[in-house]
């Protein structure tokens, strides 16, 4: 239990990386990347987690001197989802436009970088 | 306690993989909006409610939609350049 | 590169990460331990700003700077995605009817819910430093719940709601007024996005000085900025045709 939520985030970045790599179709290989970045947020949630305490909020009545989980580093997974969404959508643009200028997204089929 | 933190990482653990070995895209948009849903409980149970709202709101409903519109344009742009080539 | 020799590739170099990853994770310290150093400091420093939602604090007092780096990202990918998804040369824009293929209950839920998650949205944003939300989930919400018009089948409806040239006006908006805040931190108490607004009671809907007014600016940028990449994505499937062709 010590490390499972460890191996669960480096789990979820390496069966992305798999997605990929395997993918036929690049809106596969994009959400596969989104996969992989999942791994992410696993990872700095459980690294801030302590048991049996609570979430890093407090209400206006109690004294905040309780414990809490670490609020900084779900700060941070909370900037990397919302780059994560914009990192697919500007993605998910491009791969529009690669359908409309070489009629596949099958990244196998793609012809070579054009000038 | 911690049984309920182990089924929450398994689960996403298994969504996860779902939603890589999906063959089509078409599939693969609802297994991933699934696996939104099973991080969003995940990120409950690990006592971070902010990023569990931002999770939901984008992994289960935005992420998905644009997802499914890219795949909707270019089935009609791949549609549209056949139709050309018959013609 | 054929599929095989790919897949390979990826065997050798995915199974040295793996290996890697399973020697860090082990010697890391231990999942759900007591000690926290960050949070040891970032507590009190939220805390001393009145500010009940710690999350909160991090982003948008402690760590803003970042937020702002963060925004900044946004509106990169806004207008990347308009200038990718523009209709091209040999593109026109139709106007569509209003196909009224939806279920009757699925437009029902769909406008009874509008105002709801409207509301709903509003209320995470101007929270966000008392309770879990904020800008970005406070956003989100708004941005999906408007989105919930063209689930109930009206897509003219969504496109009145939504004039997007208001929209580019007001995403440039939000982030001027994050970095408007900021300068007022260097004006007022000598260095960048420094909070420098009278902090209030702890608890208190005005409190925490400058988190609640970057929260809003930040919750409109999300928003605009949401509905804009969506509503550019819409506008490629629904009205964009090649020309000659009716769709």
């Amino acid at each position: 239990m010590n490390v499972y939520a460890y191996f669960v985030a480096g789990w979820l970045l390496i069966a992305g990386g798999y997605g990929i790599v395997r993918s036929r179709h690049m809106v596969h290989a994009i959400v596969s990347l989104a996969v992989s970045q999942s791994g992410t947020y696993v990872l700095l949630l459980a690294v801030g987690y302590q048991h049996n305490v609570t979430a890093p909020v407090f209400g206006s009545t109690e004294k905040p001197t309780k414990q809490v989980v670490d609020p900084v580093v779900q700060a941070m997974t909370l900037t990397d989802i919302v780059v994560s969404a914009t990192v697919t959508a500007l993605l998910l643009a491009l791969a529009v436009q690669v359908n409309k200028r070489q009629g596949t997204v099958n990244p196998d089929d793609l012809a070579a970088l054009e000038g | 306690m911690t049984a309920l933190l182990v089924l929450s990482l398994t689960l996403v653990g298994v969504a996860g993989t779902a939603v890589v070995v999906s063959a089509s895209p078409e599939r693969q948009v609802v297994t991933y909006s699934l696996f939104g849903l099973t991080l969003g409980v995940l990120f409950v149970v690990l006592q971070a409610p902010d990023v569990a709202l931002s999770q939901l709101a984008v992994g289960a409903a935005i992420m998905p939609m644009m997802i499914l519109l890219a795949i909707r344009t270019m089935q009609k742009d791949q549609k549209q350049q056949r139709d050309r080539d018959d013609s | 590169m054929s599929r095989r020799v790919r897949l390979l590739v990826f065997l050798v170099g995915g199974g040295a990460v793996a290996v890697m990853f399973a020697l860090a994770f082990l010697s890391m310290p231990h999942f759900g331990r007591p000690e926290h150093l960050y949070r040891d400091l970032a507590v009190p420093a939220a805390v001393r700003h009145a500010t009940a939602n710690v999350v909160s604090s991090v982003n948008f007092d402690q760590r803003a700077i970042d937020t702002f780096g963060e925004e900044t990202i946004l509106i990169a990918s806004v207008v990347g995605t308009a200038a990718l998804l523009r209709p091209a040369k040999e593109e026109t824009e139709r106007r569509v009817p209003d196909t009224g293929r939806t279920l009757g209950a699925t437009r029902l839920v769909g406008y009874l819910l509008l105002p709801v998650s409207l509301v709903i949205g509003l209320d995470v944003v101007v929270h966000g430093q008392l309770t879990p939300g904020g800008g970005f989930q406070g956003g989100a919400v708004l941005a999906t719940g408007l989105h919930l018009l063209y689930v109930s089948g009206s897509y003219p409806a969504l496109d009145r709601l939504r004039p997007l040239e208001l929209f580019d006006i007001a995403d440039a908006l939000g982030a001027t007024t994050f970095a408007a805040v900021g300068l007022a931190g260097i004006a007022i108490a000598g260095s960048f996005l420094s909070n420098m607004v009278s902090f209030g009671t702890f608890g208190a809907l005005f409190s925490a000085g400058t988190v609640p007014i970057l929260n809003v600016a930040v919750g409109l940028e999300v928003f605009v900025g949401i509905v804009a990449i969506l509503a550019k994505f819409l506008e490629q499937d629904i009205t964009v045709v090649k020309e000659g062709d009716d769709g």
